[in-house]
């Protein structure tokens, strides 16, 4: 009962399952190298002092990136305070308010955003607050992660409050309950696992840009204790170390390359954790 | 059938009710009675304007911007659409139910039962814990869930769900309980829990109640009224309406030869 | 919180049971009429007839509403089973005012010397009814079983009884006008018994969703 074309058929079929699944491997690959390579040149060199001291002065070994690791969160707590907001209500405004040409427009700005070089962000905060200014300053470096942030958050706001289902909004409009209040004690509600990830996944994204922070922290030798001042970020410090000539300060730098994409890493562990299934709902 | 529009039995005064959605009249010239504390059923084929007509009933159909109605509805006596009246105010004295049941997932039962309530201004603890028993024993409720009030809401199965659904909607003590097509999406046996719901709660509430099925509506309601292509062609007593049907419209519609 | 169609069926078989104690009056009465030649009880009988009719009409427009709800199983026999054995009850209505008719007819001329059993065929025919609306009260599917066969003994007595009236009449020619009365008011009790037969069928089928009619070798 075979038919003529039977032969012929299975070779296709394992043929193409084979390519798919070397393709899938192909994608893992790089992941897996980057990881091998990091621990294998940085693993060695992280340690207590990595963490808690700062750099030494060219040519002298030891020393840390303490001062790097608590800029970069000083930044990222700028850029949340900036981005979150905004981001997130201007979600709302997509998802929730009018379905016009306006928010059309809107999309299409924040799409466009998303696909602008970092590079050119950096520029664009240079001359609206370093020239001003007369300085680089962590405020600069926070504000350009932020800007960065905002048109990320606003679509995944806007597309994880389209997946709240239109019932939990008939019915709470329904029982007499106000738009807003329905919008967020409701929808937001429901949602807010999706935005804590979309939120979450933006910072991870911003954590590791360098060039926009060259335009506006600078970097800095010192711990940070004023915003107005260049503040040290990791990215910047691996890139000082990684095109330095000492041997100590490549060490340094394969090890803050690690610690950066664990931190990456971590997000994405908490992310997923966040958004596991705490029950099944009975049918 | 005529009752004047102040008289206490009955509930809703309609009267040339029109509703457009753009350009597009989905509802024409509707006149209707329903009286209080009894069921009328609505019936008719799909596209008939029976949802529509229902969510007019509570000025749900402005959920879409392309809506327009015409017409007057009074409830009670109130014009629900006059000037000064809020769409707020008036759903909370006329409810509704859905077809698929929709408790809110990140609440518990008794949150979800309080819900109108709460985020409505009250917050008395003694009124709500109240309102929740009140309101889930009138669903028929309460012994299934007393003692896991603070369980998740969609951990109730389906039947469940939705008899959730009409406890939140109950809370509110709204005059006018609307459904549409509360029992289609059930298993059998949820579905007759359902129907002998509804005869206990038209002792105190007015019920409007789309529905597909004709033996439920003959089952559970004292008024049908059948639409078809957004006019209502017949509106009488339930049994007349399935006995022995005035309009042969209405005659093809219910011994099945179209729809 | 009762079941949608306990309350429609209760009432249902109330009223059917208020036709039944109406008709099994009327019997009872008619035949007390006849055997006592009591012309005002005969004319009692006849009037209450229309409200046994009266019972029939409404007991069947009940059962239409309830049909519209769609009962299934057991409740739908019910509603049916009621409609037949209304109308059965109704039939035996009709047969007492026809034992009444022939009673007042009867009152009014000298009594005819004969013997008959007519009261024992009665009260056959009586009891037959009543053991059948009990069956339907206690949903006793073997108790209506057990009525069946009784219908011989009526048809028997009935046959004797027309032997009885056919000799007496070629006896006794100036009598054949009453006893003509005599024997059409004895056939009257054979219908009432055969109808009695007919509502123990429906217990039958109520209760064991079996049809007996014209089945067994009655």
């Amino acid at each position: 009962m075979t038919a003529p074309n039977h032969n012929w058929r299975k070779f296709k079929n394992t043929f193409m399952q084979t390519l798919t699944f070397a393709c899938a491997i192909l994608v893992v690959t790089p992941l897996v190298l980057v990881f091998y390579h990091l621990i294998k040149e940085g693993l060695s060199s992280i340690n207590l002092a990595f963490f808690t001291q700062l750099p030494k002065p060219e040519g002298e070994d030891g020393g840390g990136m303490g001062n790097a690791i608590v800029g970069t969160f000083v930044l990222l707590a700028q850029a949340a305070v900036i981005g979150v907001p905004v981001g997130v209500l201007g979600g709302v405004y997509l998802s929730e308010y009018g379905g016009t040409k306006l928010n059309w427009w809107i999309r299409f700005a924040a799409d466009i955003l998303n696909g602008v070089p970092s590079i050119t962000w950096g520029i664009v905060v240079y001359a609206l607050m370093v020239v001003p200014m007369h300085g680089f300053s962590a405020l600069a470096g926070g504000v350009v992660l932020g800007l960065m942030m905002i048109p990320l958050v606003m679509r995944t706001t806007e597309e994880v409050l389209q997946l709240v289902p239109g019932g939990y909004r008939e019915a709470a409009l329904a029982l007499g309950i106000s738009k807003w209040k329905t919008i967020v004690q409701i929808v937001l509600r429901t949602a807010m696992k999706g935005i804590v990830t979309g939120v979450l996944l933006a910072l991870a994204r911003v954590a590791g840009e360098t060039a926009p922070l060259l335009f506006t922290a600078l970097g800095n030798e010192n711990w940070p204790h004023n915003l107005t001042q260049p503040i040290a970020a990791m990215p910047l410090q691996i890139f000082a170390y990684a095109i330095g000539p000492y041997n100590d300060q490549h060490r340094q730098a394969w090890a803050g390359a690690l610690v950066l994409l664990l931190l990456v890493l971590f997000i994405n562990i908490g992310v997923r954790f966040l958004t596991r299934d705490r029950f099944k709902p009975k049918t | 059938m005529s009752t004047a529009a102040n008289n206490p039995n009955t509930a809703l005064t309609i009267r040339n009710l029109a509703v457009y959605f753009g350009a597009n009249k989905v509802l024409k010239d509707v006149s209707i009675d329903i009286a209080a504390r009894a069921v009328t059923a609505i019936i008719g084929p799909s596209g008939c304007g029976k949802s529509t007509f229902l969510r007019a009933l509570n000025r749900m159909h402005e959920l879409n911007p392309e809506a327009r109605m015409e017409g007057e509805i009074k409830l009670f006596g109130d014009d629900i659409y006059s000037r000064n009246v809020e769409p707020v105010v008036v759903r909370r004295r006329v409810g509704m139910v859905f077809q698929k049941s929709n408790p809110f997932p990140t609440m518990s039962i008794s949150e979800n039962v309080t819900v109108g309530l709460r985020l409505n201004g009250i917050r008395d603890k003694k009124i709500l814990n109240e309102r929740t028993e009140q309101s889930l024993r009138m669903a028929a409720l309460w012994d299934e869930v007393k003692d896991r009030l603070h369980a998740h809401a969609i951990s109730l199965s389906g039947g469940q769900q939705q008899r959730l659904c009409i406890a939140r909607a109950l809370a509110v003590q709204p005059e006018v309980l609307l459904m549409d097509e509360p029992a289609s999406a059930l298993d059998p046996l949820a579905t007759s829990k359902i129907e002998e719901l509804i005869l206990e709660l038209k002792k105190e509430y007015t019920i409007v109640i789309v529905t597909h099925n004709m033996q439920q509506a003959a089952r559970v309601s004292d008024f049908t009224a059948f639409f078809y292509i957004g006019e209502l062609v017949e509106f009488d007593v339930t049994t007349k309406i399935f006995t022995s049907p005035s309009k042969k419209q209405t005659e093809d519609y219910v011994t099945g030869r179209f729809g | 919180m009762e079941n949608i169609f306990e309350t429609g069926l209760d009432a249902l078989t109330q009223k059917l049971l208020l036709m039944a104690s109406h008709a099994e009056t009327a019997v009872n009465e008619s035949v007390q009429s006849l055997m006592q030649r009591n012309h005002d009880l005969a004319l009692r009988v006849k009037a209450d007839d229309d409200v046994i009719d009266k019972f029939e009409v409404e007991i069947d427009e009940m059962a239409i509403q309830l049909l519209t709800k769609a009962p299934l199983a057991t409740n739908l026999r019910l509603v049916t089973v009621a409609m037949k054995i209304s109308q059965n009850l109704e039939r035996i209505g009709d047969e007492a005012t026809k034992i009444a008719k022939r009673a007042r007819d009867l009152a009014q001329e000298p009594a005819v010397k004969v013997n008959l059993d007519l009261p024992r065929m009665a009260v056959l025919a009586l009891a037959m009814v009543k053991d059948a609306l009990n069956s339907f009260v206690q949903r006793d599917s073997a108790a209506a079983r057990d009525i069946i066969p009784r219908d011989k003994e009526v048809d028997a007595l009935n046959k004797h009884i027309h032997q009885q009236l056919a000799q007496h009449m070629m006896e006794n020619p100036d009598t054949i006008a009453r006893c003509l009365h005599w024997i059409v008011a004895a056939k009257s009790i054979e219908r009432i018994a055969d109808h009695a037969k007919n509502i123990a069928e429906e217990v039958v089928f109520l209760c064991e969703a079996q049809d007996i009619r014209h089945t067994l070798k009655n």
